[in-house]
């Protein structure tokens, strides 16, 4: 089953067409980068996404669940981590996940063990009482991913994750997502407009003025349309292009 | 049922730790009435004398009287800061996390309201406790009734805040709410000085404070904290609330701040 479908989706902002109509699905376990200049339309994207604005037209589907017919069965299975920090700087690590899982309906004594189990797969368990300001950027994305998790959604949307973070840090983010990819199965959608986080075997959707000019695996898109994904990327983003 | 309880208790408990961990904010949520209170009410004791009206049963020094709409003064201010940060905060920031919650959105913004109202209600009560040290002692049974109606009044104003803010594009910061909603609501209420000394400088103004909700807010503070019932302040306060309530929701559309940016 797909994790994620978009369906003829678009959306304007009065007059201005924003997202033009694009239909793509993300399967289940697989990472699937969106890229796309700036402006390019990934920030309402992710807005629909997260039922931050309404569908005006199209449908989007999260494990089979339509966002606009069914909302909270899709919420359930959608992990979100933004690309500010929502974080509660004040709150300890474990007050701003324990907040989280109250938000998805958790008891108290049901919430603990799905804390324990993404605090030790981030390896924070040690760290759980440290105030969020103590922390580093690296860390307190890993908190954030943590937050995402905790309700074991089937998909894990990441709006530019890597944003104020160092190299290492970027580099080891990048591993960890796609190790949770391929070992626990879940659905990665990262949005993302810097080429060297996409690899070959990704999945990857480019969006350029609000259309969606290419999908497919990433290696199989660059040798379509130029031969490294550099190319590709500038070939398809060129201002004006008709897919 | 229960997810509803964990979720609401997890917006309270945040709420709490927040204001817990802010250790400025009750203060600074202090001083604004405590200078009314201690300065401007010390001042105009010698010129102003309030005669003898419901529901105090003999007269009263001014104190006594700016009591009750320096509490409510709290809510009002934390009402409508609270509410104006939830609207614009909601395209970043702690908004979004709480709207990606599954829980329907009405839900999670009246538990928002309730919770920031009951974290004011600690406010209000921190400052009767200093009032009370400064020889304003209104009957101990008159300080429990007082709690539903703070709580009411806190909804009434959380509500309205979100309202104005959803409505008005150019109340986008703190000081323009400050001038065109809290002195005016504020001033023209009984919070300061009873109705019928309005009446006597002017009916006009009489008028807006009689129609002005803040004013029925206070009042049922005042009779509530004397232990005693003012049923037409309760019905405005209960009606409105409710009007505010659902047209607050009804209206909290991050999607209609979009397109309002958009032109």
């Amino acid at each position: 089953m797909n994790a994620l479908e978009v369906i003829d989706l678009s959306f304007a902002y009065g007059a201005r067409e924003a997202l033009k109509p694009m239909t793509f699905n993300l399967p289940a376990g697989r990472f699937a980068a969106l890229l796309g200049p700036n402006g390019a339309g990934k920030s309402t994207l992710i807005a629909l996404l997260t039922r931050l604005y309404d569908l005006q037209r199209g449908d989007i589907r999260v494990g089979g669940h339509s966002l606009q017919e069914s909302p909270r069965p899709a919420l359930r299975q959608l992990g979100v981590v933004f690309q500010q920090s929502t974080l509660d700087l004040d709150l300890s690590i474990e007050q701003n996940l324990r907040y989280h899982l109250a938000l998805h309906g958790f008891s108290r004594r049901h919430g603990s063990a799905r804390l324990d189990a993404e605090l030790a797969r981030q390896h924070l368990t040690e760290r759980r009482h440290e105030r969020v300001r103590d922390l580093n950027g690296g860390h307190r994305r890993r908190v954030e991913i943590a937050r995402a998790l905790l309700h074991e959604p089937r998909l894990l949307l990441l709006d530019e994750p890597s944003v104020g973070l160092d190299p290492a840090s970027r580099l080891a983010l990048g591993l960890h997502i796609r190790q949770l990819c391929s070992e626990h199965g879940i659905s990665v959608l990262w949005t993302t407009h810097l080429l060297d986080e996409v690899q070959p075997s990704d999945d990857l959707l480019i969006v350029h003025q609000g259309r969606l000019v290419a999908s497919g695996q990433a290696d199989a898109v660059s040798l379509e349309h130029g031969g490294t994904l550099g190319s590709a990327f500038n070939r398809l983003t060129a201002s004006g292009v008709q897919p | 049922m229960s997810a509803y309880w964990h979720c609401f208790s997890g917006i309270v408990t945040r709420e709490w730790l927040r204001f817990v961990l802010q250790r400025t904010r009750l203060l600074s949520a202090l001083v604004r009435p405590l200078l009314w209170l201690l300065v401007f009410a010390a001042g105009f004791r010698a010129a102003l004398g309030i005669a003898i009206i419901a529901p105090y049963d003999t007269y009263i020094p001014y104190e006594v009287y700016i009591v009750p709409g320096l509490a409510c003064m709290i809510l009002l201010f934390n009402g409508m800061q609270g509410s104006l940060s939830m609207v614009y905060d909601r395209e970043m920031g702690s908004m979004r996390v709480l709207l990606t919650s599954p829980l329907p959105r009405a839900f999670l913004l009246a538990s928002k309201l309730l919770a920031t109202s009951l974290i004011s209600l600690l406010q209000v009560y921190a400052f009767l406790a200093i009032a009370w040290l400064y020889g304003i002692q209104p009957p101990t049974m008159g300080l429990l009734m007082a709690l539903p109606a703070l709580l009411l009044v806190a909804l009434l104003l959380s509500a309205l805040g979100l309202l104005l803010s959803n409505a008005i594009r150019q109340l986008e910061n703190f000081a323009g709410v400050m001038n065109f909603v809290i002195f005016p609501m504020f001033f023209l209420s009984s919070a300061l000085y009873p109705l019928w000394k309005m009446l006597e400088a002017s009916p006009w103004l009489y008028w807006l404070c009689a129609v002005n909700p803040f004013t029925h807010g206070v009042e049922l503070v005042r009779f509530s904290l004397y232990e005693q019932f003012n049923p037409l302040a309760m019905a405005v306060c209960v009606g409105l609330t409710l009007l505010f309530a659902l047209l607050a929701v009804w209206t909290f559309n991050p999607q209609h701040a979009a397109l309002r940016k958009a032109g």
